[in-house]
C-alpha cells in the first residue's frame, strides 16, 4: 500500500474536480435527530459544502448504490405472442466518499457473494466496478460493535482512504486510478512526523471502542441454542417490518416482480431488496409458509449473520455498525440478543 | 484533459462475450438473460397437474442446455414471473425439457391458460442432482408421494433408459386418491422394463381402485432387497420422506445413500436472493438434491 500526504485545501480541489465531471455521494445532513444532533444519509451532493465528513454515522448505508433498493433486471418488448429481452448495467463512473471502514468492510463481503465463486452478478461488478471510493477514519459511534467484529479497521476495497491529521490528511491509496486522481492536485511524501501524528490518531480511535463482545462464540451458539427461548423473548418483540434489512450494509435478500405496462407493449422484471422478517419470505406457491411465526424469522436472521455466513466465508456477515438496532421501532439489538444467549450459555 | 474517472462496460469482458451456459456457474454472464422456448405439447395429468414438453427455440442454445436429473430451471413468462421447475424428463435429448406443473401460483396458473405453441423463457438448469453414476452397479429404490413423482420421474427415465447399469429397480408411489396419481399412462411401460417393479398405493380408495390402500412405507416393508447395496431417492412432502428414510435407515441403509429433493420459494436459482434458504444453506445451490444425512443436519428442513 502507498501512503501520501494531501492538504485539505488541495483535497478541497480534488472534490470539486470531481463534482465538475462525475456524480458524486457523500454524506449530507437530512435532519436533526431527537437528542439534537444531525442525522445524516449518503446522497448526492453538488457542492463540497454540501457533504459533512465529521458526521457519525448515517441511518441507511451505502448499499442503495451497489445494490438498489428497485433495479430492473431486464425489460421485455412484445410483439404479438413473441418478445424481445433487453438487458443493460450501469456504465456511469461515480465518486462515492466519506465511506467509514465498517461500510467498506460491508462491500468487501457484498463482493464475496455478488462477485466471487459462483454466478457472478454483473449488475453488483458494474456498480462495483464504477463506483470510486474514498473512505475516511472516525471517531467510533454510540452503540456500534464493529471492533469486535474486526471491522473498525479496513485495508482494502477502497480506492482513497483518509485520516484526518488536522489541517491535512494521511492518505492510503489502493488502486491506480486511486493513485492517478490523487496525482490530479499536490501531494507530498510521508514524514515522520506524519506519521507519528497518523498512529496517535490511530490509537486514539482505538481507544475509543467500548470493550469487546465475544462474537468469536457466536456461531456455535447459534447452532447449541437454537431451541432457546431467547428467540422467543426478543421474537415476541419484533414488528417484522423488515427495516433492519433495508439499513444494513450487508443484507442483500431481495424478491423479483414482473409487471407489464398499460398499453401491453412492454414489461419488466423488477429486482427489490426485501427482508427475512417480512411474514411471506419463505411462502410457496400454494400458500405454505416454511417460517410462519415471527421469533422464526428473527432467528433465522441472526442465524444467517452469524452462524451461516461465517461457515461459507470464515466471517460473520455483520459488520457492527449498529445501523439495525438504531433503526428498530421495537429496541431489537444485537449486542443485546448476544448477552442473552451468553447467559443461558452460562447458566446450563 | 482526460476524466478523472472512466466507465467500466462489464459487456466488454471476454467471459461475458461467450455464448451463455448456466453450467459455467463460475463464470461471469447474462445471468437474467433466458432461452426462449416454445411449449411444444401440453398433457393433462389430472385435475391440478399439467405436463408441458419444452423445446428451446435456438439451436445452440439447445445444444448447450444440458441438465441431470435432480435439477431444476427458472421457468419465465416474461411480465408474470419466474418459479422454479424440477425437470420431470429425460436428459438424452438436448434442450428438449419436460416439467410436470401443478397450478399453484401465479406463473403456474399463467402456464396452466397457455396452448401449445406459446413461448417461455427458461434459465438453467440450476442445483445439485441424483448421484445417477455412483448408484450404477446397485439396487435403487425409487419412492414418491403425490407430486414428488414429478422430481422423480427424471430418475425413473434415466433408470430405464440405462436399465443394464443397475441391479434391482423398485419404484413405489403413493397418493392420497386415485385422482391425484401423476403419469398413469405411463405405469404399463415402466412395469414391461426387465427387472423393474412398480407398486402403487393410495390413502383413500374409490370404487374403481382395485389396488392396495395405506401409506407409501406399508409397500417399502415388503420390498426385499439388500440394503447395503442399494440408494434411494425419495421425493415428496417432508413428513413422507422423514418416514420412509428413518425406515430406510432402521433397517440399516447409509443415510448419504438416500437421496431427498427439497421444494423452497426462488426468486433467482443462484445463490443470491436468499428467499431458499434452509438454515443458512442455499437449496438452489447445495440442493434442492440432498442426502439423507445432511438434510437431518440442517435446521429447519423438516
Amino acid at each position: 500500500m502507498l501512503f501520501k500526504i494531501l492538504d485539505k485545501s488541495e483535497f478541497r480541489s480534488l472534490l470539486v474536480m470531481l463534482l465538475e465531471s462525475h456524480e458524486v455521494i457523500a454524506p449530507r445532513v437530512i435532519a436533526t435527530g431527537q437528542d439534537g444532533r444531525p442525522l445524516h444519509n449518503y446522497l448526492p451532493v453538488k457542492t463540497p459544502e454540501e457533504m459533512d465528513l465529521g458526521y457519525e454515522t448515517t441511518l441507511n448505508s451505502a448499499k442503495t448504490y451497489f445494490l438498489p433498493y428497485s433495479e430492473n433486471l431486464s425489460t421485455w418488448d412484445f410483439n404479438e405472442a413473441d418478445w424481445t429481452q433487453n438487458i443493460s448495467y450501469r456504465m456511469q463512473p461515480r465518486a462515492i466518499i466519506g465511506l467509514h471502514a465498517c461500510d467498506i468492510n460491508a462491500l468487501l463481503k457484498l463482493d464475496k457473494v455478488m462477485a466471487r465463486e459462483f454466478y457472478p452478478s454483473p449488475y453488483y461488478i458494474s456498480r462495483r466496478k464504477n463506483s470510486f471510493i474514498i473512505g475516511i477514519d472516525h471517531t467510533p459511534c454510540r452503540g456500534a460493535f464493529c471492533r469486535s467484529l474486526g471491522t473498525d479497521t479496513v485495508n482494502r476495497g477502497f480506492d482513497l482512504f483518509l485520516t484526518d491529521l488536522g489541517d491535512r490528511y494521511f492518505v492510503a491509496i489502493d488502486s491506480d486510478r486511486g493513485y492517478s486522481t490523487l496525482h490530479r492536485v499536490t501531494v507530498r511524501d510521508v514524514t515522520d512526523e506524519d506519521t507519528g501524528a497518523y498512529l496517535e490518531v490511530r490509537k486514539r480511535i482505538a481507544d475509543g471502542f467500548d470493550p469487546d463482545l465475544p462474537v468469536k462464540q457466536l456461531p456455535n451458539l447459534m447452532d447449541i441454542e437454537f431451541n432457546a427461548d431467547v428467540w422467543d423473548k426478543w421474537g415476541a418483540r419484533c414488528l417484522s417490518c423488515g427495516s433492519c434489512a433495508m439499513v444494513c450494509p450487508t443484507c442483500y435478500c431481495y424478491g423479483v416482480n414482473e409487471a407489464v405496462a398499460m398499453d401491453f407493449t412492454s414489461g419488466a422484471k423488477v429486482r427489490q431488496l426485501y427482508s427475512c422478517n417480512l411474514a411471506d419470505f419463505a411462502t410457496v406457491a400454494g400458500g405454505h409458509n416454511f417460517r410462519p411465526p415471527r421469533e422464526s424469522r428473527l432467528k433465522y436472521r441472526y442465524y444467517h449473520q452469524h452462524r451461516g455466513f461465517v461457515e461459507t466465508y470464515d466471517e460473520p456477515k455483520c459488520v457492527g455498525c449498529g445501523r439495525c438496532s438504531r433503526t428498530c421501532l421495537a429496541g431489537i439489538n444485537p449486542p443485546d440478543i448476544f448477552r442473552d444467549l451468553l447467559a443461558k450459555e452460562e447458566q446450563s | 484533459m482526460t476524466p478523472l474517472l472512466f466507465p467500466y462496460d462489464v459487456t466488454q469482458e471476454d467471459e461475458m462475450k461467450r455464448p451463455l451456459d448456466f453450467n459455467r456457474r463460475s463464470h461471469l454472464m447474462n445471468v437474467d438473460r433466458m432461452y426462449k422456448a416454445e411449449i411444444v405439447s401440453i398433457i393433462r395429468l389430472t385435475e391440478k397437474e399439467k405436463l408441458f414438453h419444452i423445446r428451446i427455440i435456438d439451436r445452440s442454445e439447445r445444444e448447450r442446455f444440458s441438465f441431470l436429473p435432480g435439477q431444476f430451471v427458472m421457468v419465465e413468462v416474461p411480465g408474470f414471473g419466474e418459479a422454479p421447475i424440477s425437470i420431470s424428463g429425460s436428459n438424452s435429448q438436448k434442450g428438449f425439457i419436460e416439467l410436470c406443473i401443478r397450478e399453484a401460483g401465479k406463473v403456474t396458473t399463467m402456464l396452466h391458460r397457455a396452448a401449445p405453441g406459446s413461448r417461455v423463457g427458461i434459465r438453467g438448469p440450476f442445483g445439485t442432482y441424483f448421484p445417477m453414476e455412483k448408484m450404477k452397479g446397485h439396487n435403487v429404490l425409487l419412492i414418491a408421494g403425490g407430486l414428488g413423482l414429478a422430481p422423480l420421474r427424471s430418475p425413473v427415465t434415466f433408470v430405464t433408459e440405462n436399465r443394464s447399469d443397475f441391479r434391482q429397480i423398485h419404484i413405489l408411489y403413493g397418493t392420497t386418491d386415485p385422482s391425484q396419481l401423476l403419469f398413469d399412462y405411463q405405469y404399463e411401460q415402466w412395469r414391461r422394463v426387465d427387472g423393474v417393479n412398480l407398486d402403487i398405493i393410495v390413502e383413500q380408495a374409490d370404487p374403481a381402485w382395485t389396488g392396495p390402500v395405506g401409506r407409501v412405507t406399508s409397500l417399502l416393508e415388503k420390498i426385499d432387497v439388500a440394503l447395503d447395496e442399494t440408494y434411494a431417492i425419495v421425493c415428496g412432502p417432508p413428513v413422507m420422506f422423514k418416514f420412509v428414510c428413518t425406515m430406510l435407515s432402521n433397517q440399516g441403509m447409509p443415510r448419504d445413500r438416500m437421496f431427498v429433493s427439497l421444494e423452497r420459494r426462488m426468486h433467482c436459482g443462484m445463490g443470491k436472493c436468499c428467499r431458499c434458504n434452509v438454515g443458512s444453506t442455499y437449496v438452489c445451490m447445495e440442493g434442492p438434491v440432498f442426502d439423507f444425512w445432511t438434510v437431518m443436519n440442517l435446521k429447519e428442513a423438516i
